[in-house]
């Protein structure tokens, strides 16, 4: 019997405006098992990216109840939900978020630091992922030296270093031309065939498609779930 | 992991050169300043103190007169009234370590060819205990020699220099020379004690024993008779209980009647002298003051550009946020930026500072001390202006929302 990596159980999140609260997310219930590859699709302001945010614990929910890997995460302190952030997930963003003044190496390897690694095995990691994405030709480069596509797949490589349960991976492609973005996606089906654990955000119909089950989420519920049947399976059992 | 963090403090500081150079300026000036100010305050001070300890220690001078000559005083010292018996009986006072009395006056010195004008201290063995004052070469006169009044003498530095040349002090021993026309032979050349507060040279005396100087150089109205006593009491604790017993000794052994005037005057040398060392040291601590402002100044631009800092970086702490910084691998990178500008550039103050006070005491010939404990408080206290200035900054950075950091443009 399989733990689920993500379990969110009557989620609601609110932000608080001068007008009153702003209701963003309304009960949303969502499995996701080990191995699983999840689309996460739905109009802007419907409130995918604030369920994303939750997921990723950068934010936290108003009511109901999130347990990642095991962890109810909205219940601990803020260093250990850093710590779930550093080895748990893996962060792969629409703008590639790489810091433009350390090298494609340093970047990679900048998780490490927070996990306390020393240096000869950051780089060492660092160097080992870099090649699995075809960039290790450009190690000492920066990030203001190559595509968008390599920065992605250097935005990847940095998100696998921890080896992490979950990738969260929001608007991988939402700045790459079609090329590119199936060449990223092709990346994530192969992380996906290791066994990792993805979840990604999108708005493109082809990308979603690469996911084994696409959830729609509109105006903060989610309206179309293709694994429903298989993850409330699981809830009968949880 | 401090390691990464001291490393990408060192890039960051290196991102913009212009800027953090500026930035450490302040900090380099005001370590400078209170460098300098503290090598040049030290120095004033030491060389007040050494005046000070030139003089001998805990001293007390009793001077003869001012005389009553009917209703008209005449100047102090001008007919002695003090005597040798006086200071015997002093000598015995409770707390006096060391008494020494002392007459004085001009003499004419010849050598060869060679002849100089110099002040002629007559006194007794102890004087030169008192004062602290040793000799170069040759020896000190004994008691025998002021019982006897040989004609002996001890040469300051200036009169060896004017009479047998530079650096004779072994060749002026044992020699004769002419004072006042009457032979002296040169016991010992005495050890150079510099000038006094006031700009007197100290080396420019000859010391010859009491009874030759009363009997042989100048003659006496009345045997015995002295100007003045030096007193040298035990510690600077009982100096105060040995200025009223001299006081009462003399008014006693003089029949000076109570609330009449006396005949002669107690000064206490080291207050003098204290009071002189005492400026010097509130100048050099003014002059810290002043300089640490400028310290201030330089931990206000820190902090100034550690706020744009982190504003700029924005983004990246978000980004370092998310991939699993705590609040306090935050905080502690910003921080160290901040203490490492100051700490580089406390460095660069210190060194500047350094070298400002070597060129200082080049050029001015003015005493300079640059001791390890400015220079340790200096940097103690720029790492703690750092630390400091730097950590609003570091805790505005830590303190961000990740979602919204991620965002910022």
């Amino acid at each position: 019997m399989q733990q689920p990596v993500i379990s969110v159980k009557h989620l609601y999140k609110a932000y608080r405006t001068s007008a009153g609260d702003f209701p963003v997310l309304k009960d949303v219930n969502l499995q996701v098992l080990r191995g699983d590859y999840v689309a996460i699709m739905g109009p802007s302001g419907s409130g995918k990216s604030t369920f994303m945010n939750i997921l990723g614990c950068l934010d936290m929910p108003t009511a109901g109840s999130y347990v990642l890997d095991g962890y109810a995460v909205a219940t601990m302190p803020a260093d250990q939900v850093a710590k779930v952030r550093n080895q748990t997930i893996g962060f792969v963003f629409q703008g590639f978020n790489l810091l433009a003044r350390a090298s494609l190496l340093d970047n990679v390897a900048l998780p490490l630091v927070y996990a306390g690694v020393s240096k000869e095995e950051r780089h060492a990691r660092a160097r080992v992922l870099l090649e699995k994405v075809g960039l290790n030709k450009h190690m000492h480069s920066h990030p203001n030296q190559i595509s968008g596509g390599q920065q992605q797949r250097v935005a990847i490589a940095r998100a696998l270093v921890n080896q992490p349960r979950l990738i969260l991976a929001d608007e991988p492609t939402g700045n790459l031309d079609s090329t590119t973005s199936e060449e990223i996606m092709a990346i994530f089906d192969c992380l996906n065939q290791e066994g990792i654990t993805i979840v990604l955000v999108t708005h493109e119909t082809d990308i979603a498609e690469h996911a084994k089950r696409q959830v729609r989420f509109l105006d903060g519920k989610i309206v179309q779930d293709t694994g429903a049947s298989a993850s409330s399976a699981e809830n009968a059992n949880v | 992991m401090f390691s990464a963090m001291l490393g990408e403090a060192w890039h960051a500081m290196g991102a913009n050169r212009l800027r953090t150079f500026l930035t450490m300026l302040g900090m380099v000036i005001g370590v400078s300043a209170v460098v300098l100010m503290m090598a040049i305050g030290q120095g004033a001070e030491a060389s007040v103190k050494r005046s000070i300890s030139a003089m001998g220690s805990h001293l007390f001078v009793v001077l003869s007169g001012p005389p009553r000559m009917g209703g008209a005083r005449t100047a102090t010292g001008n007919a002695p009234s003090l005597n040798v018996r006086d200071a015997n009986a002093m000598s015995e006072l409770y707390g006096v370590v060391g008494v020494a009395p002392v007459t004085m006056g001009k003499g004419q010195i010849v050598y060869a060819s060679n002849n100089w004008n110099t002040d002629i201290i007559g006194t007794t063995p102890e004087y030169m205990d008192i004062r602290g004052w040793r000799l170069s070469a040759g020896y000190p006169f004994s008691s025998s020699d002021t019982r006897s009044a040989t004609r002996v003498a001890l040469l300051g530095k200036t009169v060896v220099q004017n009479l047998f040349g530079e650096d004779a002090d072994i060749d002026a021993v044992g020699k004769t020379i002419r004072i006042n026309q009457r032979p002296f032979v040169v016991l010992g050349v005495l050890e150079s004690k510099g000038q006094t507060l006031d700009g007197r040279d100290q080396d420019d005396t000859i010391i010859v024993p009491l009874t030759t100087a009363q009997r042989k150089l100048f003659g006496n109205q009345l045997p015995g008779t002295v100007r003045q006593i030096m007193v040298q009491a035990e510690s600077d604790s009982v100096m105060g209980m040995v200025e009223e017993a001299l006081n009462s000794l003399l008014n006693q052994r003089h029949n000076i009647r109570e609330g009449a005037d006396s005949d002669f005057s107690v000064r206490n040398l080291t207050a003098i002298a204290n009071s002189a060392a005492e400026t010097a040291r509130t100048m050099s601590l003014l002059l810290g003051a002043i300089a640490s402002v400028s310290l201030l100044v330089g931990g206000i631009g820190i902090m100034n550009i550690m706020l744009v800092s982190v504003t700029e970086r924005t983004r990246e702490i978000g980004i370092r946020m998310a991939i699993g910084a705590r609040e306090r691998d935050i905080l502690l990178q910003f921080l160290l930026e901040a203490i490492m500008i100051s700490i580089v550039g406390c460095l660069i103050g210190i060194l500047i500072g350094v070298s400002g006070a070597i060129l200082v005491s080049v050029f001015t010939q003015a005493e300079v001390i640059i001791s390890s404990a400015s220079v340790l408080i200096a940097f103690s206290v720029a790492a703690s202006i750092g630390v400091f200035f730097g950590f609003y900054p570091a805790r505005k950075a830590a303190r961000l929302n990740p979602i919204e950091a991620l965002r910022y443009q």
